[in-house]
């Protein structure tokens, strides 16, 4: 296969970046996209020329780092996959793809296609945790947990972290992530504890960065995961009931 | 500059900085608030375009039914409450439900303009946003001219041709006899009847009703909403215009 390649170059964060593109031959239908990167910058590298810098590490769409806007789809062209699953015979011989980095005010450029996600850790830091005594694990069968809510919980636990959904949100809206890393531990009895100061505490740190929900459905479309928008619903109602909760009968701060 | 795993994240604030202030007003802060008391106002104010619609319709019972209901809204509420006073009641809580819902969407467009400061520089392909969310923008604020037209036009009557307030069988029939006024009706109508299409279904995330038994008829009420406010809008300046005369 032969493939045109339109890539975002940029050499700093304050750089201005354009495009740039690459003809890549000798493309084997059963390389992955990061794997066709790979070749660019080993002859781009042959040439003395400076390799394009992205993100990846596990490439088995488990870790979340890989992060590709791929002809204006976060991940490329198919549902429910990374970067680093998408394959080359997703694409038509001689195709010319373009590619960007996640373009958000929260995800600043690093360089080319590697941006910035630690915005995402600062939500994870302000609650996506339970602060339970570590120790031996109890017994299982101590807390009795439904099938089904237990499904749910893994559903939203799936989450990689790797910012698709707010690269396809036209809002740069960061729900999805953070409804799925509040309600994979609200869902569950382990959660309770803390549920409501949970919520209200990274919805409002999600918003410190972040744009608005407008319901568009961008996100679930791109999330390599699937995670549904039925936890954005989950958040919200989560949310709101916090904010009108008599906190001190849980135990919590108001 | 290399960054650091860990490091604090150098992103701007988007929204407004979190100062310790009384309830609501930090309750407001949120965005998420926000679209709650969009989907909230949204209510109200479907409830009221519906129930206007019904209303409207009486114009091809014939001359004497509408202008008696126009009447009727007036002394509603009597004896008990003064003329006009009930009315008077209802119209503040759908004034206050258009300025928080035009408020709360105008402050998170901004938020969401600083959010994106940089745009894609190759085209979005879009997998799931409708041509209804994507323009929400774009027929709120057609359907609000419209809303200021549409007052002067039939409740002040300052560009109704011979307005006489109280008949309101008259006022309907002079101001559409105006083709291009018709037209501007249709249209605006048809605006939003896409703008409830996608407000209809988007409030139940925002209110976070979410059940799997209901989720697939969430869609099914909104285009039967949006279609039924539509057809019952546009009949009234297509069949005046076309010379329907009840
Ligand atoms: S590289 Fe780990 S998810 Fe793609």
């Amino acid at each position: 296969m032969k493939v045109t390649l339109n890539v975002w170059r940029q050499g700093g964060p304050s750089d201005s970046g354009a495009f740039q593109i690459y003809e890549v031959d000798d493309v084997s239908p059963d390389m992955s996209f990061l794997e066709l990167f790979d070749v660019l910058n080993e002859r781009l590298i042959t040439k003395g020329e400076e390799p394009v810098a992205f993100d990846h590490d596990c490439r088995e769409g488990i870790c979340g780092s890989c992060s590709m806007m791929i002809n204006g789809r976060a991940h490329g062209p198919e549902r429910g996959t990374a970067t680093c699953q998408l394959h080359m015979r997703k694409f038509e011989d001689g195709a010319t793809i373009t590619v960007e980095p996640w373009r958000a005010a929260a995800f600043p450029i690093i360089k080319d296609l590697c941006v910035d996600r630690s915005a995402f850790d600062r939500i994870i830091e302000s609650g996506g945790y339970i602060t339970a005594p570590t120790g031996t694990a109890q017994e299982a069968n101590l807390t009795p947990v439904p099938k089904e809510v237990a499904d749910a919980a893994m559903d939203a636990a799936a989450c990689i972290g790797c910012g698709a959904c707010v690269a396809a949100c036209p809002n740069s809206a960061a729900q999805l992530f953070t409804a799925a890393k509040i309600e994979h531990l609200n869902l569950l009895p382990q959660g309770q504890p803390e549920r409501w100061s949970r919520v209200v505490a990274m919805v409002d740190e999600m918003e410190r960065f972040f744009g608005s929900c407008t319901n568009h459905g961008e996100c679930e479309s791109a999330c390599p995961k699937e995670i549904s928008i039925d936890f954005i619903a989950l958040m919200n109602r989560d949310y709101i009931r916090a904010q009108f909760k008599q906190r001190r009968l849980t135990g919590q701060k108001s | 500059m290399t960054k650091v795993a860990g490091e604090l994240t150098d992103a701007p604030n988007v929204n407004v900085p979190r100062r310790k202030a009384p309830f609501i007003v930090t309750f407001y802060r949120s965005a998420v608030a926000k679209k709650w008391l969009m989907a909230v106002s949204g209510i109200i104010l479907l409830g009221y375009v519906l129930a206007h619609m019904v209303g409207n319709l009486k114009v091809f019972l014939g001359k004497d039914e509408i202008n008696e209901y126009a009447d009727w809204l007036r002394r509603l509420g009597e004896p008990a409450f003064p003329r006009e006073v009930v009315l008077w009641g209802m119209r503040t809580v759908l004034i206050a439900a258009f300025v928080i819902h035009i408020v709360a969407a105008y402050q998170l467009t901004m938020i969401n303009r600083r959010a994106r400061p940089t745009q894609y520089k190759s085209p979005r392909d879009y997998a799931a946003a409708s041509f209804a969310s994507r323009t929400m923008r774009w027929t709120g604020v057609i359907v609000l001219l419209f809303l200021i037209f549409h007052l002067l036009d039939l409740t002040f009557g300052t560009v109704n041709p011979g307005y006489v307030g109280g008949n309101v069988y008259r006022n309907l029939i002079a101001s559409f006899d105006r083709v291009p006024v018709a037209v501007a009706y249709i249209v605006a109508n048809l605006a939003l009847g896409i703008h409830i299409f996608h407000g209809a279904w988007s409030m139940f995330q925002s209110l976070g009703f979410n059940n799997p038994r209901y989720n697939p008829w969430r869609r099914t009420f909104a285009i039967g909403f949006a279609g039924l406010i539509t057809t019952g809008n546009v009949a009234i300046p297509l069949l005046i215009t076309a010379g329907v005369r009840p």
